[in-house]
């Protein structure tokens, strides 16, 4: 690609902005349709019990009351990568906040004055809470059936008659012989609690059950076909009798992947007649009954020269999947085959076992898993490098992945992965890495400074594929048909600009449509792993270059000449060498009429697909194989402040670097980054569920489960790119949504230590564990 | 059921509401203005604010009946004649949306501050949306567009990629945080 672009690469504003500031944009929750029903839920009370008996004969008597189901009403379990999950709970509740009993009502008032009359008798059992307890023989079974459970085979690997769900292993060298000869080994332990995705949209879906066994929804998404499959595959639909509408869509993080509220209000449109009727998740039950991102207790051990060469790496991770781990159960698996970092590592073992316990179940999360393992491996890395006497950034350096390395699932590193060294010596040059904080101004103060590497890839099936369709307008505008969601984070801009850069129109003339609708808008598997923007935009590219191929066959017949003599450029054709005699797509768009009135052609409409290619599941005893299409690397490098009265820890700088391979829209990965670690901050500093002692989520509210305000913000922020290019990715782009999330907690842990000398292995790094630490150490002799 | 006539966005509405009906429920249900969201339905996450006689409320915790007689302002009625506001295009220009859902709300918020004080330090900008929840842009780009709507000019997106030095492409300089 010699010339000079034109759109890509440029700060172009999202195009649904208008909308978004103007109120126009319709989300789920704004939808409303004529007969519509509104649900509510009993959920339960219990994290394990057993359901003795429901009555709800008082609720159904209840005028405007049109459905009532229970589990038994119900009897179909759903999952993508493993069956696991009932619409509503039977026999058995496993989580507090799992929902037990569903009505449909004319008014929302009704919907829940009939919940409160309906009476559900549980016979409590004790709660399995802790995961590492959970995996043992003698544990309670949150699943006795376990074994029977359907699951994507050769991928996932249940333990029956066990609480595992799933054994990622990874094998690679003679790890126990690496460790024997290791001349210095580092062990440490480290935990994250579950947390919240908090879209601020909360879910909510609306279905109507059609007739001639048809099923019509719309749903605060990410997975328009993913849900479609799904809903056909629980109900023995045609994939065609299933259409899913996503409009607007306000926040998702992972937490909207998969198959979530869709199946529950199209079985009380059954129940009801057939009208449709709509859920929308209170702050409450977003928080209660709605997935969140796990919880995982990690063990790792580091062996190394005296040098600070790494030999070897061990890893356990025990996840906290909670009462269903269809989605977790693939966290468990990636986060393992990324679960030693970005380095050289020549002889790595890695057990990650998905646990099942009583709590509110797990989901992809921004990141997805490795956040998690990160914040325990790269504050090993951080204990290890102390150990050696070494500066953390450059033993990270000594051992990051070069060129000719190996991966730990046996891939070669090439230029064309990106360059982590360069993100790391990025990050140090931002924050002045080496040159201590100047001592703060409050004697009660202390700074520090940390940095941390972060890798990630897609994890998604070998065969996840994408397709997009271009159709040009009567004005000669494009309209792109996608059925990838852009929740967010911009693709559909991006998406824009490629096919504006390839089929020479202006950005203002090509249009994303915000609504998704499986019946019109082409396959995507779904909008999750950071691979929208990679895999949408090879599908736009290809369906660019179809509709060049027919406006370009159609003009050459006009010209006389060669195809490939013919010339697109200003929304036109021209033969080469010719641009005076340039025909508008307007007048090619459906079609080209000759003056005579005879006419060629007929409406351009182009088509571009997508697959993964070249990837491979991992062997099953020792993980080996490729299962990343491409990985992202980057790092950041925080300054702190933390005051030793009150726990509280400030933002000084953070610096975030990132091989992009390509920045496609400058504006909007700016913003990616920028919102991607105030999030992590989140996570680093607050977010965290509490359970009592039976399970009870202590903190569903905004008021105790605290996350980033506008008063939270660092004082200074510095995105900062790389472009080493992709060389399968377009333009030489890759993946970054979900990055600048990870390693946030892992750098301002580092920093903590630098800042106070102790060191912390749980998150959040909240006020009251600092200051609780001090106070332990303060009590030392 | 009450008797209210509120002035919504210029407009006087007569309506019968009942007595536990929010504002929140009588401007989405009622008149279908969907513009203002619910992200919580009890007062913290400021998706659901509007102007009560010029000053943000939460319009979830405020009854339906107490705006009788009141002047309320929501986001549809921010654009005039179909043309953004100045806070609205500054929002469009600085990338402060992205998923959108806290967008009218962080807006009105920002239309009560700039109304009661038209030339706001940063401190008092962070105060007047702290109460906004934001979950999808780190705020830094909000605080970039309110900042800027309020000086009536729109600060150019820094991070213009330099295609000169390929490689190491630092977006932003100088601060990108709080102010
Ligand atoms: S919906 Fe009113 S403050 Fe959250
Ligand atoms: S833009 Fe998504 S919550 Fe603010």
């Amino acid at each position: 690609m010699t010339r000079e672009l034109t759109y890509v690469g440029k700060s172009v504003p999202r195009d649904d902005a208008a909308d978004k500031v103007t109120g126009a944009a319709r989300y789920t929750h704004d939808l409303s349709l004529p007969g519509m029903l509104h649900a509510a839920l009993v959920t339960s009370p219990h994290a394990a019990a057993r359901i003795a008996r429901i009555d709800a004969s008082d609720a159904a008597r209840l005028p405007g009351v049109r459905a009532v189901l229970t589990g038994a009403d119900v009897d179909v379990r759903l999952g993508l990568y493993m069956q696991d999950k009932r619409i509503l709970a039977h026999d058995v509740v496993r989580y507090q906040g799992e929902p037990v009993v569903a009505v449909a009502a004319d008014t929302l008032d009704i919907a829940r004055e009939a919940c409160r009359r309906i009476h559900v008798e549980y016979e409590p059992r004790p709660a399995v809470l802790d995961p590492r307890e959970a995996m043992k023989t003698a544990a309670a079974l949150v699943h006795p059936d376990l074994g029977s459970y359907s699951h994507m085979e050769g991928v996932f690997f249940p333990t029956s008659r066990t609480n595992i769900a799933h054994h990622q292993k990874i094998r690679k060298g003679d790890v126990d012989a690496a460790f024997a000869s290791a001349e210095v080994i580092l062990k440490a332990g480290f935990d994250n609690p579950p947390v919240q995705h908090v879209p601020m949209e909360t879910h909510a879906s609306i279905a109507q059950a059609l007739p001639g066994g048809r099923a019509e929804i719309w749903t605060s998404s990410q997975s328009p076909y993913t849900v479609r499959h799904l809903m056909s595959i629980a109900f023995g639909l045609p994939h065609n009798a299933v259409r899913v509408h996503v409009p607007y869509v306000g926040g998702g993080f992972g937490g909207k992947a998969g198959l979530n509220l869709e199946p529950l209000v199209y079985v009380l449109s059954k129940a009801a007649g057939g009208r449709p009727v709509r859920f929308v998740a209170t702050r409450e039950e977003e928080f209660n009954t709605l997935p969140s991102r796990q919880g995982l207790y990690s063990t790792i051990e580091i062996g190394t020269t005296r040098a600070g060469t790494i030999v070897a790496l061990k890893a356990t991770y025990v996840w906290d999947a909670g009462a269903y781990a269809d989605y977790g159960v693939n966290v468990g698996r990636a986060a393992a085959y990324s679960g030693a970092g970005p380095y050289a590592i020549p002889n790595c073992w890695i057990d990650s076992f998905v646990v099942y316990t009583n709590k509110v179940y797990g989901t992809a999360y921004r990141g997805f898993g490795h956040l998690e393992v990160l914040w325990g491996v790269e504050r090993a890395m951080d204990q290890m490098a102390r150990k050696l006497g070494l500066d953390p950034a450059e033993f990270r350096r000594r051992n990051l992945l070069k060129p000719g390395d190996m991966t730990i699932t046996g891939e070669t590193f090439t230029a064309g992965h990106g360059e982590p060294s360069a993100c790391l010596d990025a990050v140090a040059g931002a924050i002045d890495w080496g040159t201590p904080s100047p001592p703060p101004v409050e004697p009660t103060k202390r700074r520090g400074k940390g940095i941390a590497m972060l890798h990630k890839a897609p994890a998604m099936p070998t065969s996840t594929a994408c397709s997009a369709i271009i159709k040009l307008d009567e004005d000669g505008a494009a309209d792109i048909l996608v059925s990838g969601v852009d929740y967010g984070q911009g693709t559909y801009t991006v998406l824009r600009q490629i096919a504006a850069e390839e089929l020479r129109l202006p950005i203002q003339a090509v249009h994303i449509n915000s609504d998704c609708d499986t019946a019109f808008t082409p396959y995507d598997w779904q909008t999750v792993a950071s691979r929208f923007a990679y895999m949408g935009g090879h599908a736009v590219l290809r369906a660019a270059g179809d509709c060049l191929g027919q406006i370009r066959a159609v003009a050459a017949q006009v010209f006389g000449v060669a195809t490939d003599k013919i010339v697109c450029e200003n929304a036109s054709a021209y033969p080469a060498g010719e641009p005076e005699r340039a025909i508008p797509y307007r007048d090619l768009a459906l079609g080209y009429t000759y003056p005579n009135g005879n006419a060629i052609g007929g409406p351009v409409i182009g088509h571009g697909r997508f697959i993964a290619h070249d990837l491979t599941h991992l062997d099953p005893d020792t993980g080996q194989g490729r299962p990343a299409q491409f990985w992202t690397y980057g790092a950041h490098g925080v300054e702190i402040e933390v005051d030793t009265e009150t726990g509280e820890i400030e933002i000084l700088r953070i610096a975030t670097a990132i091989d992009a391979g390509k920045v496609l829209n400058a504006g909007l990965a700016r913003g990616q980054v920028i919102g991607g670690v105030v999030q992590g901050i989140g996570s680093a500093l607050w977010e965290g569920f509490r359970f009592d002692r039976s399970g009870h989520l202590l903190n569903p509210s905004f008021v105790d489960y605290k996350i980033p305000t506008a008063k939270d913000l660092p004082r200074e922020m510095t995105p900062i790119l790389l472009e080493n290019p992709q060389p399968d990715g377009p333009y030489g782009a890759r993946g970054i949504a979900e990055h600048p999330m990870i390693s946030v907690p892992s750098a301002i842990g580092n920093a903590l230590f630098d800042a106070l000398g102790i060191e912390f292995a749980s998150l959040p790094l909240s006020p009251e564990s600092v200051v609780t630490r001090l106070a332990e150490r303060g009590a030392e002799p | 059921m009450y008797d209210i006539e509120p002035r919504v966005n210029g407009h006087t509405e007569r309506a019968s509401v009942p007595a536990g009906m929010t504002l929140l429920e009588f401007l989405r249900d009622r008149l279908a203005l969907t513009g203002s969201k619910e992200g919580c339905g009890i007062g913290e996450c400021g998706a659901c604010t509007v102007l009560l006689d010029g000053k943000p409320v939460t319009a979830c915790l405020v009854l339906a009946v107490e705006a009788d007689g009141l002047d309320v302002r929501t986001i549809e009625g921010e654009a005039t004649d179909g043309q953004l506001s100045a806070l609205q295009q500054s929002f469009v220009d600085a990338g402060a949306v992205q998923c959108g859902f806290c967008t009218p709300g962080m807006i009105m918020s920002a239309r009560g501050l700039l109304l009661r004080n038209p030339h706001p330090s940063d401190e008092e900008i962070v105060e007047a949306i702290a109460g906004n929840l934001c979950r999808c842009t780190g705020y830094e780009a909000i605080l970039r567009a309110i900042r800027a709507a309020a000086q009536q000019e729109v600060e150019p997106l820094p991070g213009e990629p330099d295609t000169k030095t390929a490689r190491l492409l630092r977006s932003d300089q100088s601060t990108g945080g709080r102010p």
